[in-house]
């Protein structure tokens, strides 16, 4: 079961150092619980099986005061050996803890994801701002690479978590807080805010793309586009009803007048593999039923249900799905 | 008043001191009953039952009111289980899930766990000390009724669909005004109020119960260990609510009046939420398992026929648990990017809580390797005690290590960690006392087969529940979220996960049959059932208003197993007047007697006051000036004495 | 009982009153005073963390209180110790009368107290609601408030109740003696707090 399922989101992964880290150290720290466990059980069981005796010290032969020598050593032998094994294994995540904080020395990308209620804000920092790159829900790594990715938050505390990458981090408005990691194999990895935020927590995920490096840059390069011009009569249509009407309230396409931060950008929504932050995989259905009407796909979400004439939902659809 | 008419007062009251019945060679007997009946039994009626301060019955309605709230939230964790059931699933939408666990968590913890412990420690901490009542019996009566109000209010607003939905520890913003517009966190805030004020009075109750009333004899190094642990607890309990009855004030005066405390953009920090309530909220757990290991070792000692294996050692044990889970409220908070340069540190204090509970399991072990243990149900409960909790322990360590928990936080794996402990750690030992004192709170004993049936199911039951939420949590599954996709892997777990919780619901459920047939059905019980040897089995079953016709003096450590024949007692307190006998703290000599109050109604009425006055501050601050004014006067009410005349010896009326 | 019986000691000649930690009381008020120790200890705890995260205290270049009326507050409070002092010396040598005749000053004291601080929250410069530094401080203030007046409501009561012919009980000299205890706790608490409203924002 577990082998199958690997790598998509769980922790049974060796998608990056960091995960690695964590499962050998969780390897030691079961090995450890187990024989402690076994120990408890053992004298469990002895103790079962030795009940009846005759010479047992009990109320019934006045003997209930006596202290058994044997278990007096046998107290100061399990006190040393809980001991030892804490200390062996406080010693163990120091160690791990070590090895981990060494990887945030030499980072060589920036990244920082800005949360909000229920989505994920995407920055990929450039020393040249016009390489600074905006997008949303969908993360590109490139393997290999060590990278620091800056946490913060527009609302309530979030939670950063790709199990199959690395450990979590909480996302807290007012404070910054960061992660590192190193991606070691090509892959689609799932994230999924981990601290409760309010009703749509459960669909506030996140893809994770982690890629060859040329691939990573050509995807960036592309992202840095800005959004292509509508080519048929119907995609302009929706062009129109999307620049124009309530979506550039709160989104914002490069290249258009929607600039609107409220919501997740779109310049290149058809590209991605999710909708709403993982609520949904992409494709024309999905996004017609989400347009359509958000608040049945996704209850609370921040986007209200528009009413649209079926003719402007074909259109904006139509247009959407050019936002490669 | 003048000199000579003082005089003349000191002498009527000297006649009359003459004049006070005594127990003693020349009363005692059916005769002593009789007349101790008459002077403690409460007023009849209705209003009787409602100003009544008799430990026994407050105790009774604190276990049946917590055991309602066990069943109430737990038929909300068979509707979450039931929508986790399968992926995607739309039986229970987004919002309502939420108010299921906030209200799942926070009723289990606030409105079952904690209470219930206390209201076992009301019942049975007098009698086991040998004692008439407890300390300050009016405030004991105070403290249930402000739980049962806190509860009602809580469940009322889930009726009135405005119950809370933000999590059992609320954390802020998402708890503070601008995210959860509405009284919903409100309504969550002030049932802290409640049941902190409710267990901080039973705390001083239970704290001035063990240190003053004990038999005399009763050093505390003769102690019962569940007193030990009562005493612990009623100090940690003493030390760790102040903490979040202040993050909830200010809470909620962030919502009602506009301070910033939480807010980071007024200078307030949403962190100081987690510290405080942390404070409190890691003590807490130990809170609900202390009494709990207190429980296993009555078990452990009468069923194993001897006593519990280096005292000392389990004593300081649970002394050291106490201090030491102050210190681990950070635990909570690894992934909230404290200084790294800590973590070792929180690590390695987290790990050493598990040095003293090691210690304890040991000494139970021996003491049943050493002895001659009986399996009968309550045993039965230890050994599922010790078999689940563990594992909980085990995981408790292994979440300890920061660089694990980073990946488990907020995963099922911490939902299947705290329940093991929970369940595994509380509940067991607690199914295991309610069946073995069952005998002294009814006079009948609780069917043995249902009892064994019932065990083997909710053990099993159990680990079938929670067991496969460990792999969920491995496999990517947050907690708190209403549903999940397919394909992760979480359609197993999951499914095994519901199947469990319905077959501990209906173990719980058969538990609670088998009692109410045992309380009319049930075999007679004999006075000692167990045969064991602490004081609460040397009065009848159920013991009479008074507990004790004499008080008992105790030698040892295990009193009714060391006085083969008479039990040695002490003559001489009053008995047409309540009326107990205080003893010094740690030497346990006679030190002063007690007048006992009587029958009161205005713990009652101060309690509804001061419900009145929480309730209405969630619709306006100004309830707080206006509220507090019939408050102060049931209070007071409360303590002026009803007869200005005065009584050749002290009384509380 | 369930079994027979062997009288040992006998308890009739024992004590109905004692003061100090023989008292039941003594120590429902000593488990009081941790409680509220606590809760204070950690605001204080609340305030220094909030602090921490500042550059300036208080914050935005505001106006630290003015000390006037604190001072003065604290001065009183702390003579109001003498009195306290006597009528707990009073209530320990079981003179009811000392007792009557010194209670009024120490409620005549309380309410002097109660007017002293009215002037107190007007000197804070800060609304509550004006930021965090302004709402723990006003915290702390009410805090301590609602100790006065309680405390204060304590003492009328106990006053009422010794001026009655109950006066002369034992108990009512315990009680006596432990409100005298409370009052001191209320102003020892009182002195972190006066530092640290009006003296910590001047450092
Ligand atoms: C009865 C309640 C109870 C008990 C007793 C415990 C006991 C312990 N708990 Fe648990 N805990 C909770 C209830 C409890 N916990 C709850 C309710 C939460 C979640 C709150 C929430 O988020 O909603 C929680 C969460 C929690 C966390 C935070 C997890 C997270 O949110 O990320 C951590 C982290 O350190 C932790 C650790 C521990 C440890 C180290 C112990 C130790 O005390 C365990 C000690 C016992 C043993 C270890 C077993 C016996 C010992 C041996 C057999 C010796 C051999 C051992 C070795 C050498 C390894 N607990
Ligand atoms: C002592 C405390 C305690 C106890 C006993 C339980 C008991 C159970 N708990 Fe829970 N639980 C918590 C404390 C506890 N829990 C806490 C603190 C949380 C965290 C909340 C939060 O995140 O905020 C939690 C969260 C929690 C979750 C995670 C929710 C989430 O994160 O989304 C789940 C999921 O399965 C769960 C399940 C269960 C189940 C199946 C039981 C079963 O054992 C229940 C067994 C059933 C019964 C006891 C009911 C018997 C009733 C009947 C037979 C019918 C009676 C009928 C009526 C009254 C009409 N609990
Ligand atoms: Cu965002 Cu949970
Ligand atoms: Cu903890």
């Amino acid at each position: 079961m577990i082998g199958s399922l690997q790598t998509y989101q769980s922790i049974f992964s060796s998608a990056a150092d960091e995960v690695r880290q964590f499962n050998t150290l969780l390897v030691i720290f079961l090995v450890v619980c187990a024989i402690m466990y076994t120990l408890v059980i053992a004298f469990l069981i002895a103790g079962i099986l030795r009940r009846r005796r005759a010479d047992a010290h009990v109320v019934e032969n006045g003997m209930h005061h006596r202290q058994n020598p044997l278990m007096r050593t046998g107290l100061i032998a399990w006190g040393s050996l809980v001991g030892v094994g804490l200390i062996a294994l406080a010693i163990a995540s120091f160690v791990a803890d070590r090895s981990l904080a060494s990887t945030s020395a030499h980072e060589r990308l920036s990244i920082t994801v800005t949360a909000n209620q229920w989505w994920w804000d995407i920055q990929y920092n450039s020393a040249d701002v016009s390489k600074t790159l905006h997008t949303a829900n969908e993360l590109h790594l490139p393997v290999g690479v060590p990278v620091r990715i800056t946490l913060h938050s527009n609302d309530v505390i979030h939670s950063f978590w790709v199990p199959s990458l690395a450990g979590k981090q909480d996302l807290i408005p007012g404070r910054e807080n960061d992660i590192t990691l190193v991606p070691r194999k090509v892959g689609i990895y799932r994230g999924q805010c981990a601290e409760f935020c309010g009703t749509q927590h459960a669909h506030m995920a996140l893809v994770v793309n982690v890629e060859p490096y040329a691939d990573f840059i050509r995807w960036w390069q592309h992202q840095l586009q800005p959004a292509v011009a509508p080519q048929t009569p119907l995609a302009l249509a929706g062009y129109i009803v999307v620049t124009t009407g309530q979506c550039a309230m709160c989104h914002s396409i490069a290249g258009t007048p929607a600039s609107a931060t409220v919501g997740p950008d779109l310049t290149h929504l058809a590209s991605r593999r999710s909708l709403a932050a993982g609520t949904l995989p992409m494709g024309k259905g999905q996004l017609y039923g989400w347009v359509a009407d958000p608040q049945s796909v996704k209850p609370g979400s921040k986007m209200p249900t528009i009413p649209l004439e079926p003719n402007q939902l074909h259109a904006v659809v139509a247009y959407l799905e050019t936002l490669k | 008043m003048k000199p000579a008419e003082h005089d003349k007062e000191e002498r009527r009251l000297a006649e009359e001191r003459k004049r006070i019945v005594r127990d003693g060679p020349k009363l005692k007997g059916a005769k002593l009953e009789a007349r101790l009946e008459r002077t403690w039994r409460r007023p009849p009626g209705f209003l009787g039952w409602l100003a009544t301060v008799d430990h026994k019955e407050i105790g009774r309605r604190y276990i049946v009111t917590a055991l309602i709230f066990l069943a109430l939230g737990g038929a909300l964790a068979l509707l979450m289980r039931l929508q986790l059931a399968r992926p995607d699933n739309a039986l229970i939408g987004a919002s309502r899930f939420n108010e299921l666990f906030t209200m799942h968590g926070s009723t289990m913890m606030f409105l079952f766990a904690v209470p219930v412990m206390e209201g076992v420690a009301v019942y049975i901490i007098p009698l086991m000390l040998g004692t008439r009542s407890t300390g300050f019996p009016r405030l004991n009566a105070f403290s249930y009724y402000m739980y049962l109000f806190g509860g009602l209010m809580l469940w009322g607003a889930f009726a009135l669909n405005i119950a809370p939905d933000i999590g059992w520890f609320a954390y802020t913003p998402l708890s503070g005004p601008q995210f959860s517009p509405g009284k919903r966190a409100d309504i969550w805030a002030q049932m802290i109020t409640f049941t902190e004020v409710s267990a901080l009075a039973a705390a001083v109750v239970l704290v001035a119960t063990i240190l003053k009333t004990r038999a005399p004899g009763m050093t505390l190094s003769r102690m019962p260990l569940f007193a030990w642990a009562m005493l612990v607890v009623a100090a940690m309990i003493i030390f760790a609510m102040p903490s979040v009855a202040l993050a909830s004030s200010m809470l909620i005066s962030d919502r009602l009046v506009g301070t910033q405390f939480y807010n980071q953009f007024e200078h307030g920090d949403a962190l100081l939420w987690q510290h405080l309530f942390w404070f409190f909220g890691h003590p807490e757990v130990y809170i609900i398992f202390l009494p709990a290991t207190g429980f296993v070792s009555v078990i452990v000692e009468t069923f194993c026929r001897r006593p519990v294996f280096a005292y000392p050692v389990v004593v300081l044990a649970l002394i050291s648990t106490g201090i030491l889970a102050f210190g681990l409220w950070v635990h909570h908070m690894f992934a909230t990017g404290l200084p790294r340069v800590g973590y070792s540190f929180y690590t390695a204090a987290s790990m050493t809580v598990a040095v003293p509970t090691a210690l304890q399991i040991f000494c139970w072990l021996a003491t049943m390797w050493d002895g001659r243990p009986r399996f009968e149900v309550p045993m039965l409960y230890v050994v599922g005690f010790i078999v689940t909790f563990v594992i909980g322990g085990l995981s408790g360590v292994i979440i300890a290590s920061v660089p694990l928990d980073l990946e488990l936080h907020d995963t099922y794996f911490i939902v299947a960690h705290f329940h093991y402990v929970l369940i595994g750690g509380a509940v067991f030992p607690l199914l295991g006392i309610l069946t073995y004192w069952f005998p002294k709170i009814t006079g009948r004993m609780m069917n043995e087969t249902l009892g064994k049936i019932g065990f083997w199911t909710i053990f099993l039951g159990f680990q079938l529940a929670f067991f496969p939420m460990h792999f969920a949590g491995l496999l990517g599954m947050p907690r708190r979220v209403y549903t999940y996709p397919a394909g992760l892997g979480l359609e197993l777990p999951n499914l095994l996960s519901t199947i469990g919780a319905f077959v501990v619901a209906a173990s719980v459920l058969l538990f609670v049959v088998n009692g109410l047939w045992s309380l009319y059905r049930g075999a007679i019980a004999p006075p000692n059932p167990w045969d064991a040897a602490s004081l609460e089995w040397a009065t009848t079953s159920p013991p009479p208003v008074y507990n004790f016709e004499h008080i008992p003096v105790v030698q040892s450590r295990t009193p009714l197993w060391d006085e083969k024949g008479e039990l040695p007692v002490v003559t001489g307190l009053r008995v047409d007047e309540k009326e107990t006998l205080l003893t010094t703290v740690v030497a346990a000599t006679p030190d002063l007697r007690e007048p006992v109050p009587q029958a009161s109604l205005w713990p009652f009425i101060a309690a509804v006051a001061t419900g009145i006055l929480f309730i209405a501050s969630i619709f306006s601050p100004w309830a707080i000036l206006f509220g507090a004014i019939p408050a102060a006067i049931a209070l007071t009410a409360w303590f002026w004495p009803k007869d200005m005349k005065r009584q050749p010896e002290p009384v509380i009326t | 009982m369930i079994r027979q019986v062997r009288f040992t000691d006998d308890v009739a000649d024992l004590p109905t009153h004692k003061f100090g930690p023989s008292s039941l009381t003594w120590w429902g008020i000593i488990g009081y005073m941790v409680v509220e120790g606590g809760f204070f200890a950690l605001a204080f705890a609340a305030y220094f963390f909030l602090m921490g995260h500042e550059q300036g205290w208080p914050p935005e270049g505001r106006v630290p209180p003015n000390p006037l009326a604190g001072t003065l507050f604290t001065i009183v409070i702390l003579l109001s110790e003498i009195p306290n002092t006597m009528i707990k010396k009073a209530a320990n040598a079981h003179d009811t009368e000392r007792v009557r005749a010194l209670m009024p000053i120490i409620v005549a004291i309380g309410a002097v107290l109660l007017i002293i601080r009215g002037f107190e929250f007007n000197s804070l410069n800060v609304l509550w609601f004006d930021n965090a530094y302004g709402s723990i401080i006003w915290a702390l203030l009410l805090l301590h408030t609602i100790h006065i007046l309680t405390d204060w409501g304590d003492t009328i009561v106990l006053w009422a109740l010794m001026m009655t012919p109950l006066g002369f009980e034992g108990r009512r000299l315990v009680d006596t003696d432990e409100n005298a205890l409370y009052w001191r706790y209320v102003w020892l608490l009182w002195i972190p707090i006066y530092l640290m409203i009006y003296w910590v924002p001047r450092l």
